[in-house]
């Protein structure tokens, strides 16, 4: 073991001496309180530490002993509903021992060695296994919890139990007398193995019309969400966590405020998923590194994070990882580097940012993971970035802008008119088109392209009108035009705007979407024929079903939706007759 | 930090001074953020902390300044311990400088603790949610953003634009509805001047509220890098008097702008790679372990709610001190020059303005059923009344539709009924029932915000017929 002694302290970053023969990334205490860190540079005998503890109180002197070991996370049963910081101490327990703050120097496993799981075999002995086999089953709340044998690893099944174990007991026992318990252990920084990368072709249903119909994501893709403060980052977020249609999620509340944890903490136990009616917290794992926790924990925690996600991937699950705000971990980034004394890139940024903002994006993806039944999984990442003062142009957004298939750009003005989610329709985009309009047909909705490239179109042309209209006033528009700009305004109001707190609208189906802008745009069909056989505009839109399409968001059977179609074409035909 | 030093160690060993730094040579057992007495010659004592130790230099910030500081006779002894602020119930009622010594003549205060003045971050898992609606009787606040216990709200002004008066108003009638339980303000001034200061001191006193008032002042010519240590002695104050002694303390921070000079002033005297505008990358962190500081703790019946002040430099919403606060607290009231000069009163810019937990302090049985509907329609109807004035200004009020030209009616009458109030103290019903009245000015099939039921039971013209 490499013991050390401290040579300078500034802030999280702390020089040692003596450390020769270490490793880069090894986990070192740091002085007598055992503060955790990490090395993340080496020079000479010297080792440059970053503490994931606040340093106050730390000597010259004082003792660094080097654990040998990567920073890793703990992985198995347990896992679920748990809420970590960033290097996966359960909070929970950390307040059951030190009080409502948080104080320096304690460790704790980030599971449950106590606990019994019990444990259902699925191999029998003589099999021969491989990494990422399963070779057994625990039933984590209503998920299956595969267990699996830890990558490289092949050999004869030499004997495997059943029944009740901690996740420290082996549960199988190898012919090279290696055993096998349920706990893995998996270095962050890495990231775990798999077969290879397949091409994401599944839509990720997150029940929100603007996403899933105008900038779908696919399962296995990226996005991000780049807003200046207030524009709805969090709530989008949060309700992607909520409403997701995958068997796992993950939530990095990454140097962002308690009290929005604490939100997610009340909330999820209560709200059920609309597909399997649990808990939504029982599919969720928090990792919760508030801003004012130490800076070198938020940098490891996103790490923390897609770990645990890669995990239950492995397994073959769909996971959606949600870190907010990955622009509070480039800060942490640049804070480390600033104390590191290196040579600045834009904006104070290292130069290396692009580089980690890129890897960490990369480890999403939908996979077939390792193991002889061909499983497959996928891991999704939606990022939050938060620009200074709104401006896009800045490292952060430009670097992910590059990486990310789909980005949502919120908007400062949208928010500021309360239109949420406040997505930009203009600036926003989604590479993922071409990749799931199979998946669109193939579950029923196979002019789902059509009626979007409609819908966008038409908002397009909105904005060329506007301008028009700010120079010479509305009334100077031909009728056809008008009516344009009545129907991008049912667009945006009654098809894009969706409260993410209304009972029935915080939720919104596909087939609901899909009719909600069908409806829409065969209205402006009607309106157009109708025009055509000199019905003046202004009477169609008195049209009482006009008020009635405003409120199909409140509306939950399908049908009655479908209906508008049938009311407004009556009405409407009404109007012709009269003529 | 349970170390208790054996000896103290003196020396004479500065070796290096610049700015609010000074650099000490050849000490041995410095800890990291301890706090160091300087001596001068004169026999005058500063206080200064350990920012950066290596083996033979500790490099120091002084509080006080570092005039008058030489390096040949000023000794410097080390404590061994973190800046720390003594604290106790006593405090109320009395007026303490920048890092909590008395300034009011009176005796020192005795202290029941004696605290880190960085405190701890609290767990989140123990944070208990905030949901107590804070009744201020301003109706863009209570109505539109909504304050709740816990929370952090700050104020975003403009040089002259009268955020002080907002301020004190919602310090005077901050209530929860229904309920008589202990407050206590806590007042931090950071670099204002005397007459601001005076401002708030003079209005707690009209009010009787005085004795309930612990005023920490950092005035505009008391020492720069105090200030670093005042806003953390106040929240240590404020966290012993909510944790301790179940107070629901309310923190006034004036000005944050000054507080964010201040720590430029400290990173590059310290030769740090500057960030935006030359404010240190770290800001955001240093920023938030104040801000963050507010809240309500699990078992504790006590609660920190924060209400920064803070000007924007040329009423830019983008400089990085507003844009930054903007990102960790949870939402901001926005003063508007505009507002200011149409004669709004108070000036509240209700569209960039914003409260993150107001969902959680409002609805049936805390303010009224209707409350998230009407809050939306009033912010809808308003932003479009706002557009439509621009295209006015080009074509006309005649190039109008019927329809938009009740927009118009609507914004006007919005900003004179609504937003403005001057000192009348409106209760939430009241500033409800101001905007079902503005309602009218627009037709019925408009209101898509709001629920049928709710237009049903609370529109003028239903209640009527």
């Amino acid at each position: 073991m490499i013991i050390g002694g401290i040579s300078r302290i500034s802030g999280p970053v702390v020089l040692s001496e003596g450390m020769r023969g270490s490793r880069m990334y090894d986990i070192v205490k740091v002085g007598e309180q055992k503060l955790n860190g990490e090395i993340i540079r080496l020079d000479g005998d010297q080792a440059v530490i970053q503490v994931y503890e606040d340093t106050s109180g730390l000597q010259v002197g004082e003792k660094v002993t080097n654990t040998g070991l990567p920073l890793s996370v703990e992985l198995g049963p347990g896992l679920l509903s748990s809420i970590y910081d960033g290097i996966q101490r359960p909070l929970p327990l950390l307040a059951e021992k030190s009080g409502s703050f948080i104080s320096r120097g304690v460790t704790l496993p980030g599971l449950s060695h106590e606990t019994k799981w019990e444990f259902k075999p699925q191999v029998k002995k003589g099999d021969h296994v491989s990494g990422g086999d399963v070779i057994g089953t625990v039933t984590e709340y209503h998920l299956e919890h595969r267990i699996m044998i830890p990558p490289f690893v092949s050999a004869t099944v030499e004997d495997i139990f059943s029944g009740n174990f901690t996740i420290d007991e082996p549960v199988c026992t190898l012919d090279n007398s290696v055993q096998i318990p349920m706990l893995q252990t998996w270095p962050v920084r890495k990231g775990r193995p798999y077969q290879r990368k397949m091409d994401p072709d599944t839509l990720l249903v997150t029940g929100q019309r603007v996403f899933d119909t105008l900038f779908p994501v696919t399962k296995g893709g990226t996005a991000m969400i780049p807003g200046g403060f207030g524009t709805g980052k969090t709530v989008a977020e949060q309700t992607l966590a909520k409403w997701s249609d995958t068997q796992i999620v993950v939530y990095i509340g990454c140097g962002e405020r308690g009290n929005e944890m604490t939100d997610v903490l009340t909330e999820f136990p209560e709200l059920l998923d609309p597909r399997t009616k649990r808990p939504l917290i029982q599919r969720t794992i928090l990792i919760a590194n508030t801003s004012n926790m130490p800076v070198a924990a938020r940098e490891a925690s996103i790490y923390t994070g897609i770990t645990l996600a890669e995990y239950y991937r492995d397994m073959g699950y769909d996971v959606a990882l949600m870190a907010d705000s990955t622009s509070r971990w480039g800060e942490a980034l640049r804070e480390v580097s600033g104390r590191l004394e290196e040579m600045p890139g834009e904006e104070g940024y290292p130069a290396y940012l692009a580089t980690r903002l890129a890897a960490f994006y990369e480890r999403a993806g939908r996979v077939v993971c390792l193991g002889s039944d061909e499983r497959k999984g996928s891991v999704t990442v939606v990022g939050a970035v938060s620009p200074p003062g709104g401006d896009f142009s800045e490292p952060i957004t430009q670097n992910t802008l590059r990486i990310a298939g789909t980005f949502w750009a919120l908007d400062t003005n949208l928010a500021y008119r309360r239109h949420f989610p406040s997505v930009n329709w203009i600036k926003s985009y989604s590479l993922y088109l071409d990749q799931i309009k199979e998946w669109f047909a193939t579950s029923g909705f196979s002019d789902w392209k059509d009626l979007r490239a409609r819908a966008m179109y038409l908002l397009q042309k909105e904005v060329e009108l506007q301008e028009i209209v700010q120079l010479v006033g509305p009334d100077a528009l031909p009728e056809s035009e008008k009516a344009i700009l009545e129907i991008t305004r049912m667009i945006r109001e009654d098809f894009l705007q969706q409260s993410a707190y209304h009972e029935v609208d915080s939720f919104c189906s596909l087939e609901k979407q899909y009719w909600m802008l069908r409806v829409i745009l065969s209205f402006y069909d009607r309106l157009d024929l109708a025009m055509g056989k000199g019905v003046p505009l202004a009477k169609l839109l008195k049209l009482p079903v006009k008020t009635e399409i405003g409120r199909m968001k409140e509306l939950t059977d399908i049908d009655k939706i479908k209906d508008l179609i049938t009311q407004f074409d009556g009405a409407i035909g009404k109007l012709e007759a009269e003529r | 930090m349970n170390r208790v030093p054996l000896f103290t160690k003196e020396a004479r060993a500065i070796s290096y001074v610049s700015g609010p730094l000074i650099f000490i040579q050849n000490v041995k057992g410095v800890s990291y953020g301890e706090i160091v007495r300087i001596i001068l010659p004169t026999g005058e004592e500063r206080t200064g902390q350990v920012l950066d130790i290596s083996k033979d230099i500790a490099v120091t910030q002084v509080y006080e300044g570092t005039s008058g500081i030489d390096n040949k006779d000023t000794r410097v002894r080390f404590t061994g311990e973190p800046p720390k602020v003594k604290v106790s119930i006593e405090m109320l009622g009395r007026i303490f400088n920048g890092v909590g010594k008395p300034r009011d003549g009176g005796p020192e205060i005795i202290e029941e603790a004696n605290l880190d003045i960085n405190g701890m971050p609290i767990n989140p898992s123990a944070r208990d949610k905030p949901a107590d609606f804070i009744q201020t009787g301003m109706s863009t606040i209570d109505g539109l953003n909504t304050l709740v216990r816990g929370q952090k709200l700050p104020i975003f002004s403009g040089a002259g634009l009268p955020a002080n008066k907002l301020a004190a108003q919602i310090a005077r009638q901050a209530k929860v509805l229904g309920e008589e339980e202990k407050f206590a303000v806590i007042f931090v001034a950071m670099g204002i001047t005397y007459k601001e200061a005076s401002f708030f001191m003079r209005d707690f006193e009209k009010t009787g509220a005085l004795e309930r008032v612990v005023f920490f002042m950092n005035l505009a010519d008391d020492p720069t890098i105090e200030r670093i240590a005042t806003p953390r002695c106040a929240l240590t104050a404020a966290e012993f008097l909510a944790y301790e002694h179940d107070l629901h303390v309310l923190v006034i921070l004036t000005d944050m702008i000054n507080y964010c000079e201040a720590l430029r002033e400290i990173s590059t005297a310290r030769e740090e790679v500057p960030g935006r505008r030359g404010y240190p990358g770290y800001m955001y962190t240093d920023l938030a372990s104040i801000y963050e500081r507010a809240g309500r703790v699990k078992g504790k019946k006590g609660s920190i709610t924060q209400i920064p002040i803070l000007t924007m430099p040329d009423d830019d919403i983008t400089h990085p001190v507003p844009d930054l606060t903007g990102y960790i607290t949870e939402g901001q009231i926005v003063l508007s020059r505009d507002l200011f000069r149409r004669g709004a009163d108070p000036p509240v810019d209700t569209l960039p303005c914003l409260s993150r937990l107001m969902n959680l302090g409002i609805g049936p049985g805390k303010t009224r059923e209707d409350h998230r509907n009407v809050a939306d329609q009033l912010y809808a109807s308003y932003a479009y009344g706002r557009d439509l004035r621009r295209l006015v200004a080009i074509v006309g009020e005649e190039a109008l539709t019927d329809l938009d030209k009740r927009y118009l009616k609507f914004a006007d009458e919005f900003e004179r009924q609504f937003i403005t109030q001057g000192d009348e103290n409106r209760s939430i019903e009241r500033t409800l029932e101001i905007g079902w009245q503005l309602f009218t000015l627009l037709p019925e099939e408009e209101l898509k915000r709001i629920k049928r039921e709710f237009i049903q039971k609370y529109h003028p013209a239903s209640k009527k017929g």
